[in-house]
């Protein structure tokens, strides 16, 4: 451990790591620089954009907001463990529903629309709209990447 | 990101001590202070994290007579909880337009009044409803109105190392009627160019808070035979000192705080007719 490196212990993907970081490193940081788990993506800083969404503790958040040191002791999921070994049902939907352009806001897109459909599993095309209101897509690629969570939720055609 | 040191303190004591210290700051959601960390306009040497302080509470506790709200509550608990939904609406209305998902996630209610912001979405509905803090410090603790809890834009009565523990809300023994309204430029995850809320009692008096027309959220308190005049709504809003600014005019502001007003009362007159 370097200088004024802390020590984190955590679980990621559902498997424990232990990480030193600084007291600065935000949790974004860590998963892609330490971890190297690079699918969660750095665009705004700021919270506006979600392109560095992960699930903490079974919430989606914004990795770049949170410091490393505060998920001591927490459980994270990014877009590398999102499926057990292959695609989920969601993000086949993403591909099917060529939802995908530039592909920058996919991962964080996932992320939020996983914990929107563990939280309402049969979401209409306006929960799927505040759910993802918190994540930007600069290609404008909106209309498919709804239309690909309510496909995957089961609820495709109904009430868009 | 500048370089700080961090501390998770587990006691109000020790977190008391730490924030004693020169250039502490306090890290409730960080939803806030990571942005602000981010642009050099917080340079803290001492981040403390305040998430594992035993005395805070991350609860929303139903007493009695009143409702108590941890200070490490977050927006998304303040969303679909009974109690809140059952007598306080446009709180859990106003911590359901927070940011987004991922912010309501993080955001705390105490956080949200502590940055003083004055376009504080939670503001409004505590003026409303006569929320009062209770803080903790190297002074001990005290409990204020929220009405008093503001100074100016990102300025609170908050002291040196003192912070927000609890959020209450004296629960009504009648049915309150809630009007709210939150002007916005688009739908979602922006802040509010013009914020209200109504509350009326059966007696006929209003309590009103304001945000985004003033330094600070603002409270006034009127009555329904005072506002069935055009006199009445004057005074009533003549405590709001509207300012252009990126998210809108003055003039702007100043038009939809009075028919947002009008509606927000109508509202909470309809759902106390609708009650009786």
């Amino acid at each position: 451990m370097s200088q004024g490196e802390r020590s984190v212990t955590l679980s990621v993907n559902g498997a424990p790591r232990t990480v030193s970081v600084t007291p600065s490193t935000t949790l974004l940081e860590m998963v892609r620089t330490k971890l190297e788990l690079t699918g969660s993506k750095e665009c705004c800083s700021e919270g506006e954009c979600g392109a560095c969404t992960v699930i903490l503790d079974g919430e989606p958040v914004n990795s770049c907001l949170v410091l490393a040191l505060e998920a001591d002791g927490s459980s994270v999921t990014t877009i590398e463990g999102a499926g057990s070994g292959g695609m989920t049902r969601l993000q086949q939907s993403f591909l099917d529903a060529g939802a995908v352009q530039c592909g920058f806001c996919i991962p964080g897109m996932v992320m939020a629309a996983t914990a929107l459909l563990e939280r309402v599993p049969r979401p209409t095309a306006g929960e799927v709209r505040e759910g993802l209101s918190g994540n930007l897509c600069r290609c404008g690629g909106y209309a498919r990447i709804c239309e690909a969570v309510l496909e995957a939720a089961g609820t495709g055609g109904a009430d868009v | 990101m500048s370089t700080f040191d961090y501390r998770r303190p587990q006691s109000l004591g020790e977190m008391t001590e730490l924030l004693g210290r020169d250039d502490a700051v306090v890290l409730a959601g960080g939803t806030d202070l990571l942005v602000g960390i981010r642009r050099h306009k917080v340079r803290p040497a001492l981040v403390v994290d305040v998430k594992s302080v035993a005395e805070i509470g991350n609860q929303i506790d139903a007493e009695k007579r009143r409702l108590r709200i941890g200070g490490r509550v977050v927006m998304s608990q303040l969303t679909g909880n009974e109690h809140v939904d059952s007598h306080f609406p446009a709180l859990g209305v106003a911590a359901s337009v927070v940011g987004s998902v991922q912010i309501r996630n993080r955001a705390t209610l105490a956080g949200n009044l502590c940055n003083a912001s004055p376009a504080a979405d939670t503001a409004p509905a505590l003026l409303a409803y006569a929320a009062t803090v209770t803080t903790s410090g190297p002074d001990g603790s005290r409990t204020l109105p929220v009405k008093e809890f503001f100074v100016g834009p990102g300025s609170t009565v908050l002291r040196h190392g003192e912070i927000v523990t609890e959020v209450e809300l004296p629960i009504p023994t009648e049915k309150v009627g809630s009007g709210f309204a939150r002007v916005t430029r688009r739908k979602g995850v922006d802040l509010a160019s013009v914020s209200l809320v109504c509350a009326l009692e059966s007696s006929g008096r209003a309590r009103f808070g304001f945000g985004a027309v003033g330094p600070t959220p603002l409270a006034a308190e009127t009555t329904l035979d005072e506002l069935a005049d055009d006199d009445g709504w004057d005074r009533l809003l003549s405590i709001t000192s509207p300012i252009s600014d990126v998210r809108a005019g003055a003039d702007y502001r100043r038009a939809m705080l009075e028919v947002h007003s009008r509606r927000a009362l109508r509202a909470a007159h309809d759902q106390l007719e609708a009650a009786r």
